[in-house]
């Protein structure tokens, strides 16, 4: 035991100090950091230029309706001179200029006129602006010739958005208010992350095991300890590895988002408020309601996840983290013991992998249907559980099946260990050999 | 007094039988030879020594009683393929090595220290094992398998890849382990060295041990009574004459110092042989030819697959 513990330690401490674990682990949250903030953060830039924009509008339906925010000003020009900057356009004075025909009510139409292409940003604001005050000056048109008092209010009152609650019955038949939203995003980030975790850390299993036989030392070192302790070290080193990487990127990355949601919260508020004013029309004023609504959605949201069974799915997490982890970690250290080439390793890790790639591939069908009979397998066959199962426990899995699913993949566990061992024991001391399915079945029954 | 016995070792891998029924037994404080062609069997009875593997029937004792797991940490092996992590330094990689053998950390640093400066290669402690030629990793080895003072050392090939000055120093260590009191299993197909340091050796041929003993008497036993006598004088017509004493195998007349290689017919003594050629010629010298291992080898295993094709 004593033993192992050295060599665990050996396995953990060179692959934490290498230099690209190091980069990896802290360069990951970094530019997930950075993928969030900079969008926002350049979004924030841009609109800090003041542009003026020239409304001709011989109509006299937008004429003074269009107000001027921080960046954005709009001038209201005569005829005279909008048919001189149609001839010779001013870009020190005006960004670009505006032509509403005569018509607009009927062509629906307006032109926006500069010597150069108008931004995106621009043009949307422009016309969802038009857009809000022809409407505005349409819909008044047709409540003046009905004559009905009030319509514009009743009509507005019209306006509905439904919201779908999803009340789930607890064991008891107590109500609890859940979310398919958000035990969707859970299975998803769970799943994918057993996935990326037992596929990377499975193959760094399976490197070291082929690092140790190419280089020869292997012999010298199972001269020494047993080939099982070896395996074992080795297998438990590099899942702690990943499990330092992830607790980092945990840190990190709670630590970054704070920072984000601050910056950005702090950063936008104007921005926001801005946009909310952009968007909102004459007489119908959300303004006011946004900011509790958006309050009480966030308090939701925070809810909502409460009423998740929080430890069920931590625990289940780290069981299914772990159980798969070491069931592909100790099938990948047998393949590595059994090859002599890069070549030969990619051949045969192909059908061990095949399960976990098959399961991020029915991940987004299983979401879809956490009940259904294909999700109700894949969570109880083992190669594929760490990850179905994680998929399905947000939403609420029979305890039973979750108890069958735990204990068939502790099962496999140590039967793929006993396998594992016995292959192993055997692979790395057999070189020049090219190994195929029939030779490692063999080395099952080969004795000690 | 005996430091390791193995009795009636049989290993069969799946229908390939690499040793069958093989016993060996090595006196404390001397220097086994462990010989055979490639394919033989040794190492895996070295694997069994070292039990890296088990045999499937035969019993193993180390100092006089049955051999248990523990005991791997009075053994130090140097495998014939043997190589070390590429990556890792060469002073942490020879103190990890030293305490998987059970050493704790401070003893393995003094130790590795006397050694280090003993092959006066302080220097690499820090460099990766990477940056090191072939001979300088080997050398490096050799301290990993005999920093933890084993009882029992096992060199399989311990002299490849190293140069002649290397080699000596090599073999100056093994002479001096050995006048220590340590007992070194040596498996190799360098037959002289064999002859040079070896105290007793065993054959093993097609996964049966064929031949053993000390490596005076087993040369002894090879003789074939050829002698090589020089001599000066008129070269007599000895075979007319002697013919059932003797048989010339080679004569060469043509320096002054003649020179010819008899063989003596059974049942004859040296002495009564001499005084036959003593009346004939002037002898300048008398030998005895005893066959070199190398010739032993070559005559057991080739008879011996002989005898197992009929």
């Amino acid at each position: 035991m004593n033993k192992s513990i050295l060599i665990l330690k050996r396995e953990y401490l060179t692959r934490v100090k290498k230099k690209s674990f190091i980069i990896m682990t802290l360069l990951v949250p970094l530019f997930m950091a950075a993928l969030t903030i900079l969008p926002t953060y350049l979004a924030m830039m841009d609109d800090k230029e003041e542009r003026t924009i020239a409304v001709y509008d011989p109509t006299g339906l937008i004429l003074n309706r269009l107000e001027s925010n921080e960046f954005t000003k709009f001038h209201y020009i005569p005829e005279q001179e909008f048919k001189d900057l149609s001839k010779k356009f001013d870009s020190k004075k005006y960004y670009a200029m505006l032509h509403v025909p005569e018509n607009i009510l009927t062509i629906n139409r307006a032109e926006m006129i500069s010597d150069k292409q108008v931004t995106f940003d621009i043009k949307n604001l422009v016309s969802s602006r038009i857009e809000n005050i022809i409407e505005g000056e349409k819909r008044k048109q047709v409540v003046d010739a009905t004559g009905v008092p009030d319509l514009e209010k009743k009509l507005a009152a019209t306006k509905t958005n439904i919201t779908l609650d999803t009340i789930k019955l607890g064991e008891k038949g107590e109500a609890v208010k859940s979310s398919t939203e958000i035990a969707m995003a859970i299975g998803y980030a769970a799943g994918f992350l057993i996935y990326m975790f037992v596929f990377i850390y499975g193959t760094m299993v399976m490197r070291g095991v082929m690092e140790e036989k190419s280089s020869r030392i292997v012999e010298v070192i199972i001269s020494s300890v047993k080939p099982f302790q070896l395996l074992f070290g080795k297998i438990v080193g590099i899942g702690l590895v990943g499990l330092t990487q992830i607790a980092i990127w945990l840190i990190l990355g709670s630590a970054i988002t704070t920072g984000v949601t601050a910056f950005i919260s702090h950063g936008s508020a104007e921005t926001v408020v801005q946009a909310q004013n952009i968007m909102a029309t004459p007489g119908m004023d959300q303004l006011a309601a946004t900011s509790p609504v958006q309050k009480n959605a966030t308090l939701e949201i925070l809810q909502l996840i409460g009423n998740l069974n929080i430890p069920l799915i931590i625990f289940s997490l780290f069981f299914y983290f772990i159980g798969g982890f070491i069931l592909y970690a100790s099938l990948m250290g047998a393949i590595g013991s059994a090859v002599d080439s890069d070549e030969d390793a990619q051949q045969m890790m192909m059908p061990v992998m095949m399960p976990l790639i098959f399961s991020i591939i029915i991940l987004f069908a299983v979401a879809k249907n956490p009940e259904g009979s294909l999700a109700f397998w894949a969570s109880m066959v083992p190669l594929t559980s760490p990850v179905i199962m994680m998929v399905r426990i947000p939403f609420g899995v029979p305890v039973w099946q979750i108890i069958l699913s735990m204990i068939l993949l502790l099962g496999s566990i140590l039967g793929c260990i006993w396998i594992a061992g016995k292959i192993y024991r055997t692979g790395i001391l057999m070189y020049g050999k090219k190994v195929n399915l029939k030779e490692i079945v063999k080395w099952l029954f080969y004795k000690n | 007094m005996e430091i390791f016995q193995a009795n009636n070792i049989v290993k069969d891998y799946a229908g390939y039988m690499a040793l069958s029924s093989v016993s060996i037994s090595v006196k404390e404080a001397s220097i086994f030879g462990l010989l055979g062609p490639n394919g033989a069997g040794k190492t895996t009875l070295i694997r069994i020594i070292n039990q890296i593997t088990a045999p499937d029937t035969g019993e193993l004792f180390f100092e006089g009683r049955p051999m248990k797991s523990e005991d791997v940490s009075q053994i130090g092996y140097l495998p014939e393929e043997r190589g070390l992590y590429k990556k890792m330094k060469v002073g942490e990689q020879a103190l990890y090595l030293a305490q998987l053998k059970g050493m704790s950390k401070n003893d393995a640093l003094k130790n590795l220290k006397i050694w280090f400066e003993k092959f006066e290669i302080q220097a690499w402690w820090g460099k990766k094992v990477e940056e090191l030629s072939k001979g300088m990793a080997q050398k490096v080895q050799f301290i990993t398998t005999v920093i933890h003072q084993p009882r029992l050392l096992i060199f399989d090939e311990p002299f490849s890849g190293f140069d002649p000055i290397n080699t000596n120093l090599i073999k100056n260590e093994i002479l001096d382990l050995k006048k220590n009191g340590t007992t070194i299993i040596f498996s190799t197909h360098d037959m002289p060295s064999v002859e040079e340091i070896c105290d007793h050796i065993a054959l093993i041929n097609q996964s049966k041990k064929i031949l053993d003993g000390q490596i005076d008497e087993v040369r002894e036993k090879f003789k074939s009574n050829t002698f090589e006598i020089e001599f000066r004088g008129e070269t007599p017509d000895i075979q007319k004459d002697y013919g059932n004493y003797l048989k010339i195998l080679e004569l060469d007349e043509k320096t002054q110092l003649k020179q010819m290689k008899v063989q003596l017919l059974n049942g004859h003594s040296n002495n009564e042989f001499l005084k036959i050629l003593m009346n004939q010629f002037e002898i300048v010298s008398f030998k005895e030819l005893i066959p070199s291992m190398n010739d032993v080898f070559i005559h057991v295993v080739e008879e011996n697959n002989r005898a197992i094709k009929l």
